[in-house]
């Protein structure tokens, strides 16, 4: 199977579970199951080919100019991470699906988990950092989701914050960390940075690339000091934990360690920021394990102190220790998975899991007492379980390992680890199962059904197995993965008798003391309670709630609500990169000569400026203002024509007919009249930024005119190309349509999610208690006598068709004279909304055959399949082509795509605009305003003089 | 020519900031139509001015051309611009009536009106 189908089959997977809860909870774990099994299975099918040593490959160029491909590899590191998170994975599926109650959502957990599941298969596969990357961000977020499935507990959700936080930020020091390790090695592909271990090592960027990534691993690893949030993720349901805590998500950051070890292990550094977090971890969380009450914290903090043991081993930098670290990351992940699945039994059943609260179970709890047992002493480090083993060979390797020249300090602290390791592990046994039986447990216990326990009895049979028959039975596994982190092939020699060495003589220590320290555990815990302690949660809350704080400040102090300070911002933004520009380039000398005026633009211009200082004259009656923006309008157009922009022109004049309106139609509702408010120096202020902002942009572009163009402009080539390569001689229409079609089509999906905003809002504020403000509001101006006029309805009726007609005549002569889509477009919605004028709403409401968002949708539809259709000619998106038709009796004429396409912005710009001013005169809607008959013109019927004499 | 139509430039721009500073909705979205002609022409004018040259090709003779490009890309800005008017139209309204005022700073006391 494609290693490409096997990260992506959870993913696709993921989607089942969800949909399938409909069916029962059965059909959606099973869903969850098998596509689970279905991408094991194809794991399987490569695992001759990887023990053999041969590395699989999948590779796609996804991006190749920012180098992030789509690579995969699986060589034995990747095939072992895979198998563990596939095979614990499925194993936890099949515990999750009797673990949750009725009430959990359990189609939402399936899914959540695939996603997790994709992602963990992604990061072990992928053969390029990018992509690990991406792969990186979706663990923490899909973990956030796992973590925080039980919405309704406080703790569940700050917990995944919690996760998200610290995992979230050591990966973004990651990417940082990656990128400039990508950089070093001139490729983002991790077998080529795997073999440029001397390059990566002697660049003066090493330590950095070094340390963020760790940061990233360290984090998601839950090293010391980022070792806080794995406790607190336990608030997460058991089935989470095991998968999460045993072979996943801690692990990645391992994983991570031992992939990049080839590149990045053997120096000093490495092996002091590696192996002293590992260290610190290891001792810190077998400690604390000890007096956790809380069976889940108990073995989280065992899971912080195993994680610190493998991180050590890889910090070794030795081969012979990345074996042992390989090794234990197999072992642990069986021992760890069954030991939180029996926590969870044991809360499941006992309703409890307060170690203090417990006891006794080992009559009420056989089966989960069995299991419990073994991967208990497993964890225990005793023989012949499999813990045992690789406890060995991490002793044995610490037996020899030299600390600042120090011999003693790393054997020493890692048997003390071990004997706090064998202490917690013998107190999950003592205090939960051994001792008297209680008759104060919430629940009464007993062994769960069969599916349940299922799921840890396999991985105890697993503990048991690898313990006694290691070599054959995971050795070829091991060896596969020890090759690929070493890079070399390390001699793997797994067995359990070696002989009296310093190794068994510390685990004998280990074991007797942990026994020793566990008998005398009520003295030892009241000496820990009596010890000060930092507490991680509350020292991170502090934190972030300054941080919180920090962030609430600023925003508060940017964003206070006037837009007068946003605008201040901005505008002294623009000015000093403005006033930077101008300063550091160059004005050339004006070049061009000014053109002569004739009377007609004098004209035009009084006509504007007059206008303009009436607006500001009178700009407090709002209608007066509104009908004076109409001139400027105007002349603006008749400018456009004037300078040689017939397009501009005719755009210009229909924008300003359904602008208008629109504000119209907003005054309607809005005061009539602004207030004097601001007093008089407020007012010269006002006018002096505003004449300065005038002057500026005046100036800049008089300057602008009378200079000729810096460089070559690109408009040439559209003159030159527009009817040979683009069949039409409306040059504008043409870049519209064509040679920047895919800026159009930009364009006008924009224009239609502006008119679907528009609608959202009218429904928005439509729905809240605005409605019967406006349902019983008074008009505050006279209304006219007759809403619809005789002389209007009938002089709009008449011109409809014409008005239509016009803008299909515009439309297609829009590729070879002024005209096209968006003007037609226009022309075609003012004739409909003269008829919603004249009419009223309701008539033309009830007219109307297609529903404007259906208009937008299509229009864009059709541009995007216009668009499309060059695919079939193997043509770039958008590339139009033209050519003639012969239709007897016609002439010949000219057909292109781009009229096609133009046809789509037409019904878009139509919809967009009749659904902005649809919305907006929903708001005048009453009832009682719509006449019965509006269009009915029949002069037998006195209705209207009726209602005048109600009015009058 | 050129004086003009940076003159008008000028004054139409200097007329809308002006009504924007008047913190109002309706004053402001006329300012903002004012700056909204203000900038098409001003993006116009960068493909410098050219009278009864229309950017439609002749096909008999050889004849100047204004500058299509800035024409093209201003059509479509004027399209655009009546959508962005009429989102803000639209909110203007939307706020007014749910708060009944229609000052745009909210660090009055009457922040939210009692219809909010």
């Amino acid at each position: 199977m494609s290693l490409f189908l096997i990260a992506a089959l959870p993913f696709l997977g993921a989607v089942f579970p969800a949909l399938l809860i409909r069916a029962g909870r059965n059909a959606s774990a099973s869903a969850a199951g098998l596509t689970t099994l279905l991408a094991f299975v194809g794991l399987m099918l490569h695992a001759p080919a990887v023990l053999r040593g041969e590395t699989i490959q999948a590779r796609f160029d996804w991006l190749p100019g920012l180098g992030l491909n789509a690579n995969f590899f699986l060589d034995g590191l990747g095939f072992l991470f895979a198998t563990l998170i596939l095979g614990i994975g499925l194993l936890i599926i099949l515990y999750a699906r009797f673990y949750l109650s009725r009430q959990d959502p359990m189609g939402q957990f399936y899914t959540y988990l695939l996603l997790f599941q994709g992602a963990m298969v992604g990061i072990v596969t992928s053969d390029n950092i990018l992509l690990l990357l991406i792969f990186w961000e979706l663990t923490s977020l899909s973990s956030f989701l796992l973590i925080g499935y039980w919405k309704h507990l406080p703790a569940g959700r700050q917990g995944a914050r919690m996760a998200l936080t610290v995992t979230g930020s050591g990966g973004l020091a990651m990417i940082g960390g990656m990128l400039i390790l990508g950089n070093i090695a001139g490729s983002y592909d991790l077998t080529v940075i795997l073999q440029n271990k001397e390059l990566i090592q002697a660049s003066p960027l090493y330590l950095p690339a070094l340390i963020l990534i760790l940061l990233g691993c360290f984090t998601k690893s839950a090293q010391f000091p980022f070792h806080f949030w794995l406790p607190h993720a336990m608030a997460a349901p058991t089935p989470v934990s095991a998968y999460l805590h045993s072979a996943t998500m801690v692990k990645a950051g391992i994983f991570l360690m031992a992939r990049m070890w080839p590149a990045l292990a053997g120096t000093p550094e490495w092996f002091y920021i590696v192996t002293t977090a590992g260290l610190i971890t290891m001792v810190l969380g077998a400690v604390i394990a000890l007096f956790k009450d809380d069976l889940k914290a108990l073995l989280a903090f065992s899971t912080v102190s195993h994680l610190g043991l493998i991180t050590m081993l890889l910090g070794f930098g030795t081969k012979a220790a990345a074996v042992a670290a390989v090794f234990h990351i197999i072992n642990h992940a069986t021992f760890k998975a069954a030991l939180f699945m029996s926590a969870g039994i044991v809360d499941h059943e006992a309703h409890t899991r307060d170690i203090k609260r417990l006891g006794g179970l080992r009559h009420l709890m056989p089966v989960t007492f069995t299991i419990a047992m073994v991967a208990s002493l497993s964890m225990a480090g005793i023989p012949p379980l499999n813990g045992f083993l690789s406890k060995e060979m991490m002793l044995e390797e610490a037996s020899h390992t030299y600390w600042l020249d120090n011999p003693y300090i790393i054997p020493a602290l890692a048997t003390f680890a071990a004997l706090f390791s064998a202490a917690y592990s013998f107190r999950f046994i003592a205090h939960v199962f051994f001792g008297p039986k209680r008759d104060d447990y919430p629940a009464q216990p007993h062994d769960p059904g069969f599916g349940m326990w299922a799921a840890p009895a396999l991985l105890v049979v697993l503990v048991v197995l690898i313990g006694l028959f290691s070599g054959t039975l995971v050795g070829p596994v091991v060896q596969a993965a020890a090759d690929a982190v070493t890079g070399s092939h390390p001699k793997v020699y797994l067995k359990l008798w070696h002989g009296v060495n310093p190794a068994l003589i510390m685990s004998g220590i280990a074991v007797v003391g942990g026994i020793l320290l566990l008998s005398l555990h009520r003295h030892v815990e009241a000496l820990w309670n009596a010890l000060p302690r930092p507490e991680a949660k509350a020292i991170f809350d502090k934190y972030i709630g300054a941080l919180t704080l920090l962030a609430d400040r600023v925003t508060a102090g940017v964003h206070n609500g006037a837009i007068t300070r946003y605008g201040l911002i901005m505008v002294l933004f623009t000015t000093g990169i403005s006033y930077l520009a101008f300063k550091t380039g160059t004005l050339p000398d004006a070049t061009r000569a000014v053109q002569s005026v004739g009377a007609l633009p004098v004209l035009g211009w009084i006509a504007l400026v007059v206008a303009t200082g009436f607006i500001l004259l009178h700009h407090r009656n709002r209608l007066l203002a509104l009908v004076l923006i109409g001139v400027v309008g105007l002349v603006v157009s008749l400018g456009f024509n004037y300078l040689s922009a017939p397009d501009l022109a005719l755009t210009q004049i229909s924008v300003e007919v359904v602008t208008i309106i629109l504000m119209l139609l907003a005054l309607n509702f809005l005061p009539k009249e602004t207030p004097v408010e601001s007093p008089v120096g407020t007012r010269l202020r006002d006018g002096a930024i505003a004449v300065a902002a005038g002057l500026g942009a005046g100036g800049l572009i008089y300057a602008l005119m009378t200079r000729d163009f810096a460089a070559d402009t690109i408009s040439g080539f559209h003159l030159a190309n527009s009817y040979k390569g683009g069949g039409g001689t409306n040059v504008v229409n043409v870049i519209l349509v064509d040679f920047r079609g895919f800026d159009t089509f930009g364009e006008i999906i924009v224009l239609g999610i502006a008119a679907m905003v528009i609608y959202a809002l009218t429904e928005a504020v439509l729905g809240s208690k605005v409605r019967a403000y406006l349902l019983n509001r008074t008009p505050d101006l006279p209304q006219a006598g007759d809403a619809h006029p005789l002389m209007m309805v009938v002089a709009t009726r008449v011109m409809m068709p014409v008005a239509l007609m016009v803008a299909a005549y515009i439309f297609f002569r829009g590729h070879n004279l002024p005209g096209g889509g968006f003007i037609a477009g226009l022309i075609a919605a003012i004739a409909i909304i003269m008829q919603y004028m004249a009419s009223g709403f309701g008539w033309a409401a009830d007219r109307q055959r297609f529903q404007y968002h259906a208009i937008i949708g299509s229009g864009v539809l059709i541009a995007a399949a216009t668009g499309m259709g060059a695919w079939f000619n193997d043509m770039p998106f958008l590339t139009s082509a033209f050519g003639y038709i012969t239709w007897a009796p016609l002439e010949k004429f000219e057909w292109a795509t781009a009229a096609l396409f133009d046809l789509g912005v037409f019904l878009a710009v139509v919809g967009a605009v009749l659904l902005t001013l649809e919305s907006l005169s929903r708001f005048a809607w009453q009832p009682g305003i719509t006449s019965e008959h509006a269009m009915d013109i029949n002069p037998a019927r006195d209705d209207d003089a009726s209602k005048t004499e109600e009015g009058a | 020519m050129e004086l003009l139509v940076a003159s008008a430039v000028g004054i139409l721009t200097a007329a809308g900031i002006y009504l924007i500073l008047r913190l109002r909705t309706f004053p402001v979205i006329l300012g903002l139509s004012l700056l909204t002609y203000a900038v098409n022409v001003f993006l116009f004018a960068t493909g410098r001015l050219a009278v009864g040259a229309p950017p439609v090709l002749n096909k008999y003779q050889e004849v100047a051309y204004a500058d299509p490009l800035p024409q093209a890309l201003v059509l479509t800005a004027i399209v655009i611009s009546f959508g962005m008017t009429a989102v803000v139209v639209m909110i203007a309204l939307g706020a007014y009536l749910s708060s009944k005022t229609d000052k745009i700073n909210m660090t009055d006391d009457h922040t939210a009106g009692d219809d909010a």
